[in-house]
């Protein structure tokens, strides 16, 4: 389940920011912010992407860069809002 | 592709032929080929032709094998070669090379459920002698024109336009407020109410049937989505190739003509997709046509060139101006023969001439596909209210709103306002009308520009409302949020305005047929069975047509965000020019019209000369909707400028780049 959240992320976020299918180019933990990828509007949109996909809602308090920054940070958040 | 007139008695008294032939020869410019009649006692059909398949042998009327059943069709039929094959296998004996014979074979073999066979576009009227029964259909999502009307004596007219009726001689046009009040409201008069008392329009996916005595009218075909969360599981590659296939195989099968096909080219995706489709499967260069705009912010030819120079077509193009736009204004609703919001149909006629003078008759558009796959604007902006609305004092959940429509660190007091705006329905997200509500309300604002006495005449919210319940489908509330606003873009916007009065009506006013393979039944069903998440992925629009044709197209076209196809608006009617839309809007001319308020008009027409931005959008379309209302009166009704306008419309066109 993780991995293909991983993947699944991932996948979006290469595709809609970076333009490409070529995973080498988004590592798990990098920064989306630091290298640019995203703005606010597309940190946005990936919460977005994220609630309609996983079936989870994101609190404004939880609208932070220790959740959203890397596609690592957005799995475990979802890992921690989803009911175990 | 042709145009149709009928008259239909209760009894079996003779048709009035003389009647018949001035419904029939109004509609020439529909089909300038030829003439072709059906009389028998009780009935009688015209029809105009434009020779498209079957140029030797296709005139109508036409018969089956012992002449009891007649048709007339405006429109083809794109399967009829798979069709004719089977119905010949089991017996049928064909005269004709035409597609409109299919239909009377087929209606032998099915009776009324024959319709269910038939892949095109059409308006059709079918005559069973034998039983006395008179059909009318139309195609499922309203590509066709068809409208009827019955006289005291219960004699039914028919054709497939307005003016048709008008020509028989025993109807006369009176404007119905209420259907003026459902366009200001939702830019499309809801069927089968039209802007004239008396006439009706036979909705998309319906027939009439008119049998022992007895009226009655059938859907045949309805616009269904699945209910939320009921959609099949499959990987989104599934979608994309069934998407591809299905869109290739309609592109194949409306390339069916017996004459050369081009296409539009707007620079837009949709019709960059049709035109690469179109041109892998032609021999021969193929002719492309678009508009440009003197006013930059409407002007999209850099991305047609792009595209141009991508496929190598033969490329044409016009360029049009406000005053341009101004002048085709009236014979647009002449055309149209209804008002509207827009003025982007002039435009669309301008280049439906150019068409013609370059010798073809047949177009493919890419019209459709943004209802179909979900590609407009209003679509996301629902996505992005609800995701705010999840959580209304979120202070970053509007941010998704605001990033939309890009005013985001342009402009603090825009943006407040425009939270304002919205914020006051964040509550109303089970509103089945959540995502066309707040639009719906603006715009009924500009009824405030027409005269007391018509605006009392015309419904209050809530018989209007009623009235579009009951013509809607009604498990919608089911369906999940993306697909009822996709319903409503489909069922008004799409049927009610873009096919005819931007569509069919601009092209067959200079015998140029259309054709929208984005709108080959098929592909519609397909699109509502994909789950929306992959129609709308996060905030990008039709991400599945996208992933499904991207590598025809250049990188920019793909990835270019959606540029509405808009016109201007009041700068087109502005003093100074000396056409009809501009004069009726003086206000002797207001006065004399008695629908609008020649007060209100005064001062939006000042507001414009004075006010350094132009007026809002809102005021642009309350214009647009009285200067098509005066035309529509004065080419209807009573002409309400002496001499009116006959100067032929034209337009600079310049070679392409």
């Amino acid at each position: 389940m993780s991995d293909s959240m991983h993947d699944t992320i991932r996948a979006y976020i290469l595709e809609n920011y970076l333009f490409t299918d070529d995973a080498a180019a988004l590592g798990l933990g990098d920064s989306l912010v630091g290298r640019g990828i995203v703005d606010s509007t597309g940190m946005l949109e990936i919460i977005l992407f994220v609630e309609e996909q996983f079936g989870v809602k994101v609190k404004d308090e939880d609208m932070v860069a220790e959740n959203f920054d890397s596609v690592s940070k957005i799995v475990d958040y979802v890992h921690r809002q989803q009911p175990a | 592709m042709c145009g149709l007139a009928g008259i239909w008695h209760p009894d079996q008294r003779a048709v009035d032929a003389t009647a018949l032939g001035n419904m029939t020869r109004v509609l020439a410019h529909r089909g300038p080929d030829g003439e072709g009649f059906h009389h028998e006692p009780g009935l009688g059909f015209g029809h105009r032709r434009l020779a498209v398949i079957d140029l030797l042998t296709g005139q109508q009327p036409l018969a089956n094998e012992d002449g009891t059943i007649w048709a007339v069709m405006n429109g083809e039929i794109f399967n009829y070669v798979e069709l004719r094959a089977d119905l010949e296998r089991r017996g049928h004996r064909f005269r004709t090379q035409s597609d409109t014979e299919t239909l009377v074979h087929l209606y032998e073999e099915k009776g009324l459920d024959f319709v269910a066979d038939l892949n095109g576009q059409f308006a059709i009227a079918l005559w069973d002698r034998p039983r006395r029964r008179l059909v009318l259909l139309r195609d499922r999502v309203g590509i066709r024109p068809l409208f009827h009307a019955t006289l005291p004596d219960g004699s039914l007219l028919f054709g497939s336009e307005m003016k048709g009726l008008f020509a028989h001689g025993a109807l006369q046009a009176e404007i119905d407020p209420i259907a003026i009040g459902q366009i200001a409201t939702l830019w499309a008069s809801i069927p089968p109410r039209t802007p004239f008392k008396g006439v009706e329009e036979l909705g998309p996916g319906r027939m009439l049937v008119l049998e022992n005595g007895r009226r009655s009218e059938r859907r045949y075909w309805r616009h269904e989505f699945p209910a939320a969360g009921d959609y099949e599981d499959r990987p989104l590659a599934y979608w994309q190739d069934s998407v591809r296939e299905l869109l290739q195989d309609a592109v194949t099968l409306q390339l069916r003509s017996d004459v050369p096909v081009a296409t539009y080219l707007s620079g837009g995706l949709d019709s960059s997709i049709l035109t690469a489709l179109v041109q892998a499967r032609q021999r021969r260069k193929l002719l492309t046509f678009s508009v440009g705009f003197t006013d930059a912010r409407y002007d999209e030819r850099e991305f047609q060139s792009r595209m141009m120079a991508h496929l190598q077509t033969d490329h044409r193009q016009i360029e049009m101006d406000e005053r341009a736009i101004g002048e085709a204004f009236s014979e647009v609703v002449r055309l149209s023969e209804r008002p509207m919001v827009r003025t982007a149909p002039s435009a669309m006629l301008v280049l439906a001439g150019l068409v013609r003078e370059n010798g073809i008759k047949v177009v493919l558009t890419g019209e459709g596909a943004d209802e179909v796959f979900g590609g407009y604007n209003i679509f996301r902006e629902d996505k992005a209210r609800r995701f705010w609305a999840r959580n209304p004092q979120s202070a970053c959940r509007p941010l998704l709103l605001s990033g939309l429509y890009g005013y985001v660190r342009r402009d603090e007091r825009a943006e407040s306002a425009w939270r304002q705006f919205f914020r006051g329905d964040l509550g109303n997200t089970a509103d089945p009308y959540y995502s066309h509500r707040i639009r719906w309300r603006n715009s009924a604002q500009i009824t405030r520009l027409l005269a007391p006495d018509f605006r009392a005449a015309m419904q209050d919210d809530e018989a209007l409302m009623a009235e579009l319940d009951a013509y809607l489908e009604p498990d919608r509330g089911r369906w999940h949020p993306l697909c009822r606003a996709q319903h409503l873009e489909m069922t008004l916007f799409m049927s009610g305005y873009l096919l005819n009065s931007q569509g069919d009506r601009m092209m067959m006013g200079r015998s140029v047929e259309g054709r929208v393979p984005f709108l080959d039944h098929r592909l519609i069903e397909l699109a509502a069975r994909i789950p929306p998440r992959y129609k709308i992925r996060a905030m990008k629009e039709k991400y599945i047509l996208k992933r499904s044709f991207s590598d025809l197209l250049p990188p920019a076209i793909v990835e270019r965000p959606k540029q509405p196809y808009r016109t201007p608006i009041a700068a087109c009617f502005a003093a100074g020019h000396d056409h009809l839309a501009a004069r009726l809007l003086q206000p002797d001319m207001l006065e004399r019209g008695g629908m609008a308020n020649p007060r209100a008009i005064d001062t939006l027409l000042r507001k414009m000369r004075e006010a350094d931005a132009g007026l809002g959008e809102r005021d642009q379309m309350g214009l647009a909707l009285v200067a098509s209302l005066q035309l529509l009166q004065h080419h209807f009704v009573a002409p309400l400028s002496p001499g009116g306008m006959r100067k032929p419309v034209t337009a600079r066109t310049i070679p392409a780049a």
